[in-house]
């Protein structure tokens, strides 16, 4: 072999044998375990301690309060909304005391209007509804009710509302279909609404034979659908039909 | 004449004795074999880490559902995450944030977040000609096909086999490239590390099988996490629920954040 070969093949050799030892020390041990990056990257994200205990933690202790606030209004509001944080709490109870906002300021984050906020969730004006008072003074955090119980089933139900002003179904009362207990108002979760159980129900307006007005739309019922009840086609809050 | 022949085959160190003590050394560590190996396995796992044992990130594949009807725009989830994950207070930094849109009559599309929404909105908004408005929470959304992580030039941010885009903050050199590349805006730099940073889906706490922060404290449970492929799972229940749309679709980063109810003007 030409003596410039020689030469040529050991500057190879140092050069490939010097990358080896470059790529050892310089590749993260286990980068390319699991993919193009370094697998212990994801122990790292994982072993953050948590800062929110999750409400199943308050709820191994504090299960009077939880029997209240799970059947009221604020159910599905965890306890660490309003609490804050309290994974420190859970590690020590008596160093760490979870705080409880009692000033005005806190409940209107979420209950002062905003056109933006979805209809029928309860919003109040915070400048002219009692000033000066804090909410607690009149609801209870864990059972919020409405001091004075609504008139009207749009005060909560305002998108049914809306459709049904809109639609055939304008003039009639929402207790034509359903019965509501004074409960309902209440408590609503306790007391739920009564609906319309069988085609007879909408037979007693849009039967051929009805006594109502001339002007409703009428249908045979011996053999409009027979097989299916009503409200699998028709949405009573907004009928279709002419 | 002496007693050492007798006694020889009784001591301790005669030839026969001893190559029958090795047999039988041998035999008892045969049968101990498994008992050990046992040992230095369980030994192994527990210095691997607690989580390794029950969770199994094969197993799952992580996504969000938001139901856009739901959101009061009260900012909780954008302040329990800066909370929870550390996230500098100035509000320059989110790793999620709510918008309001305001569609006006004349075709206007106006979108606000003040402070991510934590200190609520100001309700100065005039409330002549609109035509529809809303709140729309937004966060990293997880691509399956992410651009972020096709540009990380040292493969710093990266997905799990759980579906979560995560950033490896020790070996991320701050060069910005993933910043750009996010046509979500979901990402930002750390002032103090210089490093990139993102939602994680609080990794830390689904691997405890616990929910995000956010996810925990809306209160109107506008946020849902879980499996997109497990069919009981309340994520796929709303998805089957729900007519579903995501960000940006046309960018084809096939995200796995699943907006219902979500207006045709967000973006």
């Amino acid at each position: 072999m030409p003596q410039q070969l020689n030469r040529l093949a050991i500057v190879f050799v140092i050069l490939i044998g010097s990358l080896i030892g470059a790529r050892h020390y310089l590749v993260p041990k286990t980068f390319g375990a699991l993919g193009h990056y370094r697998a212990a990257a994801i122990e790292a994200n994982a072993a953050k301690p948590l800062v929110y205990a999750g409400h199943e933690a308050c709820e191994m202790c504090h299960s009077d309060v939880v029997k209240t606030h799970d059947n009221a209004h604020h159910k599905s509001v965890a306890c660490e909304v309003c609490h804050g944080a309290q994974a420190a709490h859970v590690e020590s109870p008596t160093d760490h005391k979870p705080p409880a906002p009692r000033q005005r300021a806190f409940c209107p984050l979420c209950h002062a209007y905003d056109a933006s906020r979805p209809t029928g969730f309860p919003q109040i004006d915070p400048v002219s509804h009692n000033p000066g008072r804090p909410c607690i003074s009149c609801h209870n955090p864990h059972a919020p009710v409405p001091p004075h119980t609504p008139q009207e089933c749009s005060a909560c139900h305002g998108e049914i509302a809306r459709t049904k002003a809109l639609s055939q179904h304008a003039g009639l009362p929402c207790t034509t279909c359903h019965k509501v207990e004074e409960k309902h108002k209440i408590s609503p979760p306790l007391s739920t609404p009564s609906k319309p159980q069988n085609r007879e129900f909408c037979g007693q307006c849009h039967g051929k034979e009805a006594k109502a007005a001339a002007e409703i739309a009428r249908v045979d019922m011996s053999t409009h659908g027979e097989r299916y009840v009503c409200w699998q086609c028709h949405y009573a809050h907004s009928p279709e039909a002419k | 004449m002496s007693t050492e022949p007798n006694r020889a085959p009784d001591g301790p160190g005669s030839p026969e004795e001893v190559s029958q003590d090795r047999r039988d050394f041998l035999k008892q560590c045969m049968a101990a074999a498994p008992l050990l190996l046992t040992c230095v396995c369980v030994a192994e796992a527990a210095a691997a880490g607690a989580t390794d044992e029950s969770y199994k990130p094969e197993e799952h594949y992580y996504g969000m559902g938001i139901d856009v009807n739901k959101c009061i725009g009260c900012g909780r989830c954008a302040d329990a995450c800066k909370t929870e994950n550390n996230v500098p207070r100035e509000p320059f930094y989110f790793r999620t944030w709510v918008e309001r849109y305001v569609l006006t009559t004349e075709g206007e599309t106006v979108v606000t977040s003040p402070n991510g929404g934590i200190d609520g909105f100001p309700s100065s908004i005039s409330e002549k000609g609109i035509l529809r408005t809303f709140f729309v929470p937004k966060l990293c959304n997880h691509c399956a096909n992410p651009p972020c992580v096709q540009v990380c030039p040292v493969g710093a941010t990266f997905i799990t086999r759980d579906g979560v885009v995560l950033v490896d903050k020790d070996y991320c050199i701050g060069c910005r490239y993933c910043i750009q590349a996010c046509p979500y805006g979901a990402r930002f730099l750390h002032p103090v590390t210089h490093t990139a940073e993102k939602c994680t889906f609080c990794y830390h706490r689904v691997v405890q099988g616990k929910v995000p922060a956010c996810v925990e404290v809306c209160p109107t449970g506008a946020r849902i996490f879980g499996d997109v492929r497990t069919r009981s799972s309340p994520l796929a229940r709303f998805t089957r629920f729900n007519e579903i749309q995501v960000l940006k679709p046309q960018l084809n980063t096939e995200p796995k954040v699943y907006y219902a109810n979500l207006d045709g003007e967000v973006r």
